[in-house]
């Protein structure tokens, strides 16, 4: 079982640490790609918590996937600056240029709303495999995307 | 020869890598010998990237800069991306900057330049007179939470100094989840050691031994260059087992949120900090007396904390000298959105919204005509031209129905469709709702409901839609379901006309 190979890892290095459940998730998601069902009951043993509070964790927090994305992520900023700057319009021609719906995966892609990245000074952003992109466009977008998947 | 080009995530996001890449190659195809410096940002984000070389002893800027630009850097005559020396550009010339006053000027994480640039003053002083004089001075500076509420720092600290307890914590708010705002993420990036300084002095005045920084996971840059001052920091001996190598023991550690807005809000900060679902809890208990596991805790913004080196390197009475009525001192605006010259800009209140959006902001980035400026983030309110003698304040800015929140400034021009960024605002509280009460968690979604019937043509929908806003404000835990109403308030206050449609049609 390398799940649970590589989660008692991870609960080890965590071990004693104060309110560890979320650094926890975030080394598990690093790992396996989103957080696994079948880690919930050894993280629960782990924390004295049941599985049902760990699943609750799990699912409030917009970060954790219960399936992994695809190979490759864009996250298209949908917040207020953004939109200020034509984001509705460059997330409707992105989804039409990569042909997959925003929130969906199409082969290695994935298209993902963010709320802020921070570069509200220059909008409309976005984050292609996490390179952050500001004055962003499609052909700039379409461009990186390509290269990544390449 | 020595070239500075930001580390900034802003930067980065507009090019600055591949501009170091160009520079480097540049200059070995001439054989120049160069060091480039990564500095964090100046803040004037519309010239990023801004690369900024020394000639006869000042820093002169260059920029917005691209690959192709950078030749020209090395070869005679004027460049076309030539901006004088940088400090003389009046968006910067025209700021006061105090919480700010290192960034981008250095590297970041070099110990020895903050050190030569008043690094840790403030923290040797407050070692020097003790736990009380300290608290008097920040309370003597005004200084008032930065993240939004405006609450008084000092007497936050007295609360926390006060209880009894064996173990105290520090806890920085940089959940920064506003559009429009990026000013924690630019101080967390281009000075760090000016935060890890402000959290030592915390934690000296309230006997607070361990400080959290949560850091939202959207800001990968900032979680990386604050985890790495923290080691240096320890290394250097200045916080660990005692601060400045003769104090008390103060350590830290960064926690990385996990994408829910809500985390912001300081009780569900702490719940998720505890490694638990985002929940808001009820005050009291108030957090500075039962606040991170229990104990009595300071929780504090990126920027009220980072203001503190100052206050106590010079005394809460210069602090003070700035600013307007009940709001001393300096405020960093990050002014954002549809605007020409868009980045951060600190100065002390009172600048008036009018000056901020042309004169500062040089109007909009399409040059089209302005139309609304939404301060404070997604729970503020829009505000047109008829405000613009408004005086960036918390007064002013409540009296008129909206709130001053963690400064950021997004600007539209005459594009924007009111009820659509109406809509939006209903539908980001029903996605970032932690679901505690009912107005809060079931109204966003009947809003959005509601907006799409207006949006239709249903007249009536309307008043619906202001006894919805009446329900969430009055009946709302927290300021997500009580403050969404804000910006869809003011909109319709704004641009009646837009809406209805029909009814404006049929007249
Ligand atoms: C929905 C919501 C989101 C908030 N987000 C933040 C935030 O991202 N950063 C922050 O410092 N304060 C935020 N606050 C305010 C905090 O609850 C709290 O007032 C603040 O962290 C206290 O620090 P200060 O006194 O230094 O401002 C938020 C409040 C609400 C209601
Ligand atoms: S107002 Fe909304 S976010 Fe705040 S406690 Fe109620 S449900 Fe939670
Ligand atoms: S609103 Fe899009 S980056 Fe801030």
């Amino acid at each position: 079982m390398e799940i649970i190979d590589r989660l008692a890892e991870i609960l080890a290095v965590h071990r004693g640490r104060e309110g560890a459940l979320l650094p926890i998730l975030h080394d598990v998601q690093a790992a396996f790609g989103h957080v696994p069902e079948a880690s919930y009951q050894p993280i629960a043993d782990a924390l004295r918590l049941s599985r049902a509070e760990v699943a609750g964790v799990v699912s409030f927090y917009h970060d954790f996937r219960d399936a992994p994305a695809g190979r490759h992520v864009i996250k298209v900023c949908r917040a207020e600056a953004c939109q200020s700057m034509g984001g509705a319009d460059l997330i409707a021609r992105l989804e039409t240029a990569l042909g997959v719906k925003l929130g969906q995966t199409k082969g290695d892609v994935t298209l993902e709303a963010v709320y802020c990245l921070g570069l509200c000074a220059c909008s409309p952003a976005a984050q292609v495999d996490g390179q952050l992109v500001g004055r962003a466009s499609v052909a700039r977008l379409e461009a990186l995307v390509a290269e990544v998947t390449a | 020869m020595k070239i500075w080009v930001p580390g900034d995530a802003a930067a980065k996001a507009c090019g600055a890598d591949d501009v170091v890449a160009a520079i480097a190659s540049a200059a070995g195809l001439r054989g120049r010998e160069v060091t480039i410096i990564r500095n964090g940002t100046r803040g004037m984000v519309w010239l990023e990237p801004l690369v900024e070389i020394e000639i006869d002893g000042l820093r002169h800027g260059f920029g917005p800069m691209t690959p192709e630009d950078v030749p020209a850097l090395f070869e005679d005559g004027p460049h076309p991306k030539a901006l004088g020396p940088v400090e003389d550009i009046p968006f910067f010339a025209r700021q006061s900057r105090l919480t700010f006053a290192r960034c981008g000027r250095n590297d970041p994480l070099s110990l020895a330049d903050y050190e030569a640039a008043e690094g840790w003053l403030g923290l040797r002083r407050a070692l020097e007179i003790g736990a009380s004089a300290t608290i008097e001075e920040i309370t003597a500076s005004g200084l008032r939470g930065r993240g939004g509420a405006g609450f008084p720092t000092g007497i936050k600290w007295k609360t926390v100094a006060d209880a009894n307890a064996a173990q105290k914590y520090i806890v920085c708010n940089a959940d920064e989840g506003d559009s429009g705002s990026f000013a924690d993420r630019m101080l967390m990036e281009g000075d760090p050691f000016c935060l890890i300084e402000g959290m030592a002095i915390a934690a000296l005045a309230v006997g607070a031994t361990k400080g959290f920084v949560y850091i939202r996971s959207e800001y990968p840059d900032a979680i990386r260059v604050f985890e790495t001052a923290i080691a240096s920091a320890r290394d250097a001996g200045i916080i660990g087992p005692a601060l400045l190598g003769q104090g008390p023991r103060f350590d830290l550690e960064v926690r990385v949120g996990a994408g829910a807005y809500i985390c912001g809000e300081e009780t569900s900060l702490l719940n998720s900090l505890e490694g638990k679902r985002g929940m808001v809890r009820a005050k009291p208990p108030l957090p500075a007396l039962e606040g991170a596991f229990g104990k009595p805790t300071v929780m504090n913004n990126v920027l009220s904390l980072a203001a503190v080196p100052w206050i106590m390197a010079h005394g809460g009475a210069a602090y003070a000298a700035f600013g307007l009525g009940r709001s001393r001192g300096t405020i960093p605006i990050q002014i954002a959105g549809n605007v020409a010259h868009g980045g951060l800009f600190e100065t002390g209140f009172g600048l008036t919204l009018g000056e901020l959006v042309n004169d500062i902001g040089g109007g909009t980035a399409s040059g089209r005509p302005f139309k609304a400026v939404q301060v404070g983030g997604p729970l503020g309110a829009y505000h047109g031209a008829e405000d613009f003698d408004l005086p960036i304040c918390y007064e002013a800015f409540a009296e008129q129905g909206g709130l001053v929140g963690h400064a950021g400034f997004v600007v539209h021009d005459e594009t924007a469709d009111m009820l659509a960024l109406a809509r939006y605002a209903m539908e980001f509280c029903a996605i970032e709702s932690c679901g505690k009460c009912t107005p809060c968690r079931i109204g966003a979604v009947r809003g959005m409901e509601t907006l799409d019937r207006i949006a239709a043509g249903d007249a009536q929908a309307i008043a619906l839609l202001q006894d919805l806003c009446e329900i969430m404000e009055k009946g709302s835990l927290c300021a997500m379901g009580g403050f969404t109403p804000y910006p869809v308030r003011s909109a319709i206050r704004l641009f009646p006309n837009e809406f209805t449609p029909l009814r404006e049609a049929a007249e």
